[in-house]
């Protein structure tokens, strides 16, 4: 799965997605290359999480097209398909309000992400056979090695409901993380977190880049993090893209700063 | 001392409004009015004791969350026994092979030559036991609420009752053939509704076993119409002739192998990667999918599965009963099979075992109260709901062996 640095591994390009009359996201694009953090600033309601839906197949956009160049394998237009297939082509991807499976424990959850790289059947599960049992130790080692990377082996056999906040958060990304994709989407992993939290999961973020070889793409309202990890970012409003750069460019962009950042950053 | 000044004052409310009711009585022969006081202490002493029970189990349960809300992980964790015996696989073991013998011998223990009533009874509560089981497939571990699944039932019922009758087939043929047939039927429903979710999802199965029902009463020269089909073959053993009794008894011993391999599959399943796909599409649809879940092919395998059960167990049915027609395949059996899992406990081997033994025995050894049944039944729903809306025996966190040495040294979270 490791890609050479620098590497195209997303495209997406004259996005748009219409709910009835109202445009969401008004002709998106940018791309993304491997080993990079790439991060989807702007203002509540400006069509982000949109964007992440209609990448991961929970919409079907309306117009433009999603490609997708998995390190080793051929480049594939993603529009319209199911959001398993693509999490299966290696894409995988949080949530930001957190979906977690609350009455399965810790480590269980960590398991549903292995379900696209496993492959027993049902026959195999009744008669116990080789590949089932095979393929339950890997996924059991290989879940519990992404809880002990995350920080949550220790309370692995807890039912998932009974975690902090700030551990659900991480532990959805370890569930992600399950799933081997090249490329990690982020929805919003900050929200609700205090800072001290925050700094750890600013940590987390680039050591699973560098380990686990993934190129993240992220939605972050907390600035702090977003200025300390991005190489680049892109700036959305009102479902249109109004900048794109790194993160010393975005600071000093006065389109970015009305728009958004306000007075706040000469503050 | 509040709580008896309470339950007092709704002993006396109950009194006086069960007054008219319950004490005054006209003989209408000899013209005059009876006071039967007596009903009027028994009423008060029943209200009176029921309501002090109520709020000491209400207390109960304020003071419980309290003390859960006050310390959420508490570090020794109190266990249910259940937990602590599957805890511990000797003890548990041991249990088991207790059952297995008891359920084995248990023909012998009470039937006599002529006499195999309790034979028959057990057949018909083992029959629900595969059920409740085939049901907790697709309700507990699917999520996918059926308020139909009886009519799966009607089709392996009638699969063997059709076959054996038009085309001669065995009852070790038809067997596999019911299931089957039922699995296609599950799969052909499970299309349509793949989208659906919870209410919706109710309302479309509880119109399937409408439809089947309905087509089951109608069309007479196929299904015999609401007459039913009788002279159904009991099953064949191996071309001996057996008398009524030792037939009841090899039924029985049908039906417990049937009840060990639905237990033996369904706890198989529930630790693989199609039971977890069913719990986590149960818990959230989009966030399964997301992580790579299909979801048309996880809920059709839960549905043709739970149906498979329903099936196999039907053919059964037809074949210990001789006859079948549709009054065997009502919605009041759909729900009493719902009931089952819900009581027991959603998706717990072992709860909806008890649920369905006790749902089924029950009321066929308390006939002299048969009429207070749905009464007592109400009744029992209620008060579940409201103290162990989990069911009977919660359904259990699985604990994975794992490797804790390996790797993750570097962990830099706490």
């Amino acid at each position: 799965m490791a890609a050479t640095k620098g590497e195209k591994l997303l495209e997406v390009s004259g996005l748009s997605m219409d709910f009835g009359g109202l445009r969401a996201i008004d002709n998106i694009g940018f791309e993304l290359f491997a080993g990079e953090i790439v991060a989807l600033i702007g203002p509540n309601g400006a069509g982000k999480t949109t964007v992440f839906n209609c990448i991961t197949g929970i919409y079907e956009p309306t117009m433009g097209d999603v490609t997708i160049h998995p390190p080793g394998g051929t480049c594939r237009r993603i529009n319209g398909m199911k959001p398993n297939s693509i999490t299966s082509l290696g894409m995988a991807r949080t949530f930001q309000n957190i979906r977690l499976f609350p009455a399965m424990t810790v480590l269980e959850n960590v398991m549903i992400g292995r379900h696209c790289r496993t492959g027993s059947t049902i026959i195999d599960a009744i008669l116990s056979s080789r590949r089932s049992r095979r393929e339950e130790k890997e996924t059991v080692d290989k879940s519990y090695r992404l809880l002990q990377k995350v920080g949550l082996a220790d309370v692995a056999d807890e039912f998932s409901r009974n975690l902090s906040y700030g551990a659900q958060r991480r532990l959805e990304i370890a569930r992600a993380l399950a799933t081997d994709p090249f490329l990690l989407l982020l929805d919003e992993p900050a929200a609700g977190m205090n800072p001290q939290e925050t700094h750890e999961l600013d940590e987390l973020i680039v050591r699973i880049r560098a380990e686990e070889q993934v190129a993240i793409l992220l939605i972050e309202h907390d600035m702090k993090l977003v200025m300390n990890i991005s190489d680049r970012i892109y700036v959305m409003e009102y479902g249109k893209e109004i900048a794109q750069g790194t993160p010393r460019e975005i600071k000093e962009n006065p389109k970015v700063i009305e728009a958004y950042l306000g007075e706040e950053v000469h503050a | 001392m509040a709580h008896f000044k309470r339950s007092l004052g709704i002993g006396l409310w109950f009194m006086f409004l069960t007054l008219p009711l319950m004490v005054v009585r006209v003989n209408t022969i000899s013209r005059e009015v009876e006071w039967r006081w007596y009903n009027l202490a028994w009423a008060g002493l029943c209200a009176f004791v029921i309501a002090w029970f109520w709020q000491f189990s209400i207390e109960r349960r304020t003071a419980r969350r309290a003390q859960v809300a006050a310390n959420p992980h508490p570090a020794v964790e109190k266990l249910s026994l259940v937990q602590r015996l599957a805890d511990d696989p000797v003890l548990s073991r041991r249990l088991l092979a207790v059952a297995a013998v008891v359920a084995i011998i248990f023909p012998w223990l009470v039937s006599t030559g002529q006499n195999f009533y309790h034979v028959n009874v057990m057949v018909s509560a083992l029959i629900f036991v595969v059920l409740g089981l085939g049901l907790n497939i697709t309700v507990g571990l699917a999520g996918l609420l059926d308020l139909g699944y009886i009519a799966f039932f009607a089709v392996g019922a009638y699969t063997y009752a059709l076959l054996s009758k038009n085309f001669d087939l065995g009852f070790w043929t038809c067997l596999p053939l019911g299931g089957l047939m039922s699995m296609l039927f599950g799969v052909i429903l499970g299309f349509p509704i793949l989208r659906l979710r919870g209410d919706y999802l109710a309302i479309v199965t509880l119109g399937f076993a409408s439809i089947t029902k309905i087509v089951l009463e109608n069309w007479d020269t196929l299904f015999g119409g609401a007459a039913g089909i009788a002279n159904i073959p009991r099953p064949e053993f191996f071309g001996m002739a057996l008398d009524s009794r030792q037939k009841s008894v090899y039924t029985y011993y049908i039906v417990l192998a049937l009840v060990a391999v639905t237990i033996f599959v369904t706890n198989r399943l529930k630790n693989s990667r199609a039971g977890r796909a069913w719990m986590a599409l149960r818990e959230d649809e989009i966030a399964s999918v997301a992580m790579g879940v299909d979801m048309a092919r996880t809920k059709l395998s839960a549905y043709a599965l739970g149906a498979f059960w329903a099936g196999l167990v039907g053919v059964v049915f037809a074949a210990h009963n001789n006859f079948i027609n549709p009054d065997s395949f009502t919605f009041m059996d759909s729900a009493m099979i719902l009931a089952m899992v819900v009581l027991g406990g959603m998706g717990s081997i072992l709860g909806v075992i008890i649920a369905a033994l006790a749902l089924k025995l029950l009321p066929e050894y308390l006939r002299a109260f048969a009429e207070y049944r749905m009464l007592v039944f109400g009744a029992v729903m209620v008060l579940m709901m409201i103290f162990r809306p989990q069911g009977l025996i919660n359904n259990m966190r699985r604990k994975y062996e794992y490797d804790t040495a390996q790797g993750g040294k570097d962990n830099g979270g706490n």
